[in-house]
Order: structure tokens, then C-alpha cells, then sequence
């Protein structure tokens, strides 16, 4: 069988370059693509992921290794690296409230300027003073309503995490691994899959395919723990 | 009541809170410990933001092989009930701030008499990050804050929350070991006391001036 987009974990590993901006699906490792986030090389990354993993794990491996510049995520409290790192001045960390980040990613995949969300009113996330606010944070009110405009986010290459793909590249996950997997798919340049089992195509039947496969350029393996 | 005694206490309140057919949120720590005390007549559906409604303990789940493949808010392991659903994370944050989560029930550092609250950061400590929090205190139907009255003697329930905000003007409800209190345009009113509590003693423990409801009575 000849899967033209069957890549290794190592050379999709080495397609992310350095200063490049990479999402990483999963939510606590949970539906994070590891075998390919271990093979990654580059350096001075901008990194949009849920969380910062565990130490040395899923997205904590790219930080305990110093490969990350900048990390865009929700909730870092489970990897006390990851505090180390910023107090040390290695990295820097912008907090967006989950939906507010998930919506982000949404956007950029779906050609939209944004989202307006009512979440973070009031909060330091509306102040783009704050050193861990995003830039150009705008309060627009709509109604009467005060929302925050949340611009776009795009990156160049997307890490996702599937359960099954068919040969052609169509996607389906399982459990709470879905997460922000199928929603980065949309925001980047280029997509690797990793999964656990690869069929043939029509297997997974079009009403089940999660991600479809123009959306995959390539495909890697899981190794087995 | 020791502080193992006084999250029971809490929990036990809050439960008699949820309804038959409810959606809940529950926060991590003492709100994980409703569930044990919800009437057996009355089923709620608990939603979790990581992706999925129907969650329940790892084990007690109805796809035990599916189960590898699920975790609960903390990251732990966990399990989906017969009628649950996964869904990626734009529905699980659409299903929050859409307002289909009936109530989300979270523990708290600062609650003030706006309704303001603030329970994902405090200055000069290490920064953990909001989560889905921010969201889940905008988007819920109703917000209820279980907590500790006080941080070892020192009010939590204030006049004005000085840590940094999760949410501005969005609770509804505060239950703690001293007394169920509901919040209000005219300020915090304080609906059930625990008799082992002067209702001073209350108010002493609180920054805020509490409103004493005429229909007040024991907390149960």
C-alpha cells in the first residue's frame, strides 16, 4: 500500500523550521500528536497550544528544550517549567481564555477578522497593556453590549492528533482527544496528522469524517508507547 | 467543622441547587464533590469543557474502552455516560457562552458585592492562567461560588475584589459554611445561615455589608 502522504515522525518533525508559528492540538497531552512534537528541531517558535503540557511532555517538551520564544495558550498551571522558563526571561507567555483562544484559531481557518466574544470584559485580558494580554485588543459594543473584538489566528504549520485516517488523509478522532485538533486543521499552512491506524479510503465512510483531507498534507504513525 | 468537614457541608448545600435536567460545570476541588450528594430522583448532565457532556468517574463510565481516550478539566482520567457526547472544543465553548450550561458551579479567592469574582490569579504568585474559567463565568446561566467564607480569618466576600477579575458582575450565588447568600443589584443578601453562626458572626467574617433576607432561615 502506497500512501502518498505517509511522512515519518522524524521528517515531519524537521518540515517546522525555526521562528516558525506552530499549533499544537490537545488539551493536558490529551490528543496531542507526540511522537511528531518530539521530533521537532526548530527553535524561537511561536506556539499556539490549550496548555503548556507536563513538564518535558506534549508542549512542555518543546519548552523544557528552550524551543519555544512565544506560547499562546490558556492554562499553564500544570507545568512548572513553563513558569521557570518565563520568570527566567526564556519565554514569553500570552493568556487567552480557552473558548476565546479556540475561537481565535476558528477564525483564521475560516477567513473571518475576528471574533467578538463578551468573555474577558473587565478583566486584564481586555487590556492589551498587561504582559500577558495579546496586542490590539479592541472593546466594541454591539447593542448596547461591550464585546472584545479577538483577532485571527493563523500559523504555519498545524500538529494534530487524529485516531484514524484514511489513506487519503480524511480524519476521524475519538474521545476527548477531538479538542482543538480538527479546529487548527483549518488555521495553517500545513497540516500533519498523526494517528493510530491508517485505512482505506471509504472505510471511515464520508457522514463519519471529522477532518476532511484537503485540509492534511501529511500523515504520521503514532509509535506505540 | 475542620476544613474536610466544611467542603462537605458546602457540597451538600450546592447539590440540593441542581435540578432534574440540569447542565452543570463543575469547578476542580471542593465542587467535584457535589455529585456524591445530588438527590438519586434527580439527574443532571455534567459538562466538561475539554470536550465532552456526560462525564462521569473512570470506571462508572458506559464505554470502558473508550476510556484511555478520555479525561475529565484537570487532565485526569475520566469516562462518558450512555447519552454522552464528544465534541471538539469550538461547541464545547459555544455550548458554555451560548448560555446552554444551566449552572457552573466554582470555588473562588475573591467574590465582591457587584458580583465581580476573582479565582485565577493572584499577584506576585506563580500564574496558572484562566482555562475555560473567564468563559464559563460569562456564558453560564447561573454562577455559584463554593467556597471557604475565609481565608484563614481574613474576608473573601468583599466590597470590591482587589485581585484581578474573571468576570465582571456575573455571580449569582455564594454558598460557604457560614451561610447561603444571593447576590443582588442592591448588594449581597444573606438567604440561610448556619445556626452554629451568629449571624454577627457572619457579618464579621464578611467585608461586605450583607442585606438580611426577611424570609431568612437555617441553612440545611
Amino acid at each position: 500500500m502506497s500512501i502518498s502522504k505517509l511522512v515519518s515522525a522524524t521528517e515531519a518533525g524537521d518540515l517546522i523550521k525555526d521562528g516558525m508559528t506552530i499549533m499544537v492540538g490537545g488539551f493536558m497531552t490529551c490528543g496531542t500528536a507526540m511522537s511528531v512534537v518530539n521530533e521537532i528541531k526548530a527553535k524561537d517558535l511561536t506556539v499556539i497550544c490549550n496548555d503548556a503540557g507536563y513538564p518535558n511532555e506534549g508542549s512542555g517538551r518543546l519548552i523544557a528544550r528552550g524551543q519555544v520564544k512565544r506560547l499562546i495558550a490558556s492554562h499553564v498551571g500544570l507545568n512548572k517549567q513553563c513558569g521557570e522558563m518565563i520568570n527566567a526571561g526564556k519565554m514569553e507567555l500570552k493568556l487567552q481564555p480557552q473558548g476565546t483562544l479556540v475561537e481565535q484559531v476558528r477564525a483564521g481557518g475560516a477567513g473571518l477578522g475576528g471574533v467578538l466574544t463578551p468573555t474577558g470584559v473587565g478583566t486584564i485580558v481586555a487590556d492589551s497593556s498587561e504582559p500577558t494580554t495579546l496586542e490590539g485588543k479592541q472593546i466594541i459594543v454591539v447593542d448596547g453590549k461591550e464585546f472584545l473584538l479577538e483577532k485571527p489566528l493563523r500559523g504555519d504549520v498545524a500538529i494534530i492528533r487524529g485516531f484514524v485516517a484514511d489513506e487519503a488523509g480524511n480524519i476521524r478522532y475519538k474521545g476527548t482527544m477531538r479538542n482543538f485538533n480538527p479546529i487548527m486543521a483549518t488555521a495553517c499552512n500545513l497540516v500533519i496528522a498523526e494517528v493510530e491506524k491508517i485505512v482505506p479510503v471509504g472505510e471511515i465512510g464520508p457522514e463519519n469524517v471529522e477532518t476532511p483531507h484537503i485540509f492534511v498534507d501529511y500523515l504520521v504513525l503514532a509509535s506505540k508507547k | 467543622m475542620d476544613k474536610e468537614q466544611i467542603k462537605h457541608f458546602v457540597a451538600r448545600r450546592v447539590a440540593k441547587e441542581l435540578k432534574d435536567g440540569d447542565v452543570v460545570n463543575l469547578g476542580i476541588g471542593l465542587p467535584t464533590l457535589i455529585p456524591h450528594y445530588i438527590e438519586p430522583d434527580v439527574r443532571i448532565t455534567l459538562h466538561s469543557e475539554n470536550g465532552l457532556i456526560g462525564l462521569c468517574a473512570k470506571g462508572e463510565g458506559a464505554f470502558p474502552d473508550e476510556e484511555r481516550y478520555v479525561v475529565d478539566p484537570s487532565g485526569n482520567p475520566a469516562g462518558i455516560e450512555s447519552d454522552g457526547v464528544f465534541f471538539d472544543s469550538s461547541l464545547s465553548f459555544a455550548i458554555i457562552r451560548g448560555g446552554h450550561v444551566d449552572k457552573t458551579i466554582l470555588g473562588s479567592m475573591q467574590v465582591d458585592e457587584r458580583g465581580d469574582i476573582a479565582n485565577w490569579l493572584v499577584p506576585g504568585k506563580a500564574i496558572h492562567g484562566m482555562g475555560g474559567a473567564m468563559d464559563l463565568v460569562v456564558g453560564a446561566k447561573k454562577v455559584i461560588v463554593a467556597m471557604e467564607h475565609t481565608l484563614k480569618g481574613a474576608p473573601k466576600i468583599l466590597k470590591r475584589c482587589t485581585y484581578p477579575l474573571t468576570g465582571r458582575g456575573v455571580v449569582n450565588m455564594i454558598v460557604t459554611e457560614m451561610g447561603v447568600m444571593e447576590v443582588t443589584p442592591e448588594g449581597i443578601v444573606l438567604t440561610e445561615y448556619n445556626p452554629i453562626y451568629t449571624i454577627e458572626q457572619i457579618q464579621n467574617a464578611t467585608e461586605a455589608i450583607l442585606i438580611i433576607s426577611e424570609n431568612i432561615k437555617p441553612m440545611c
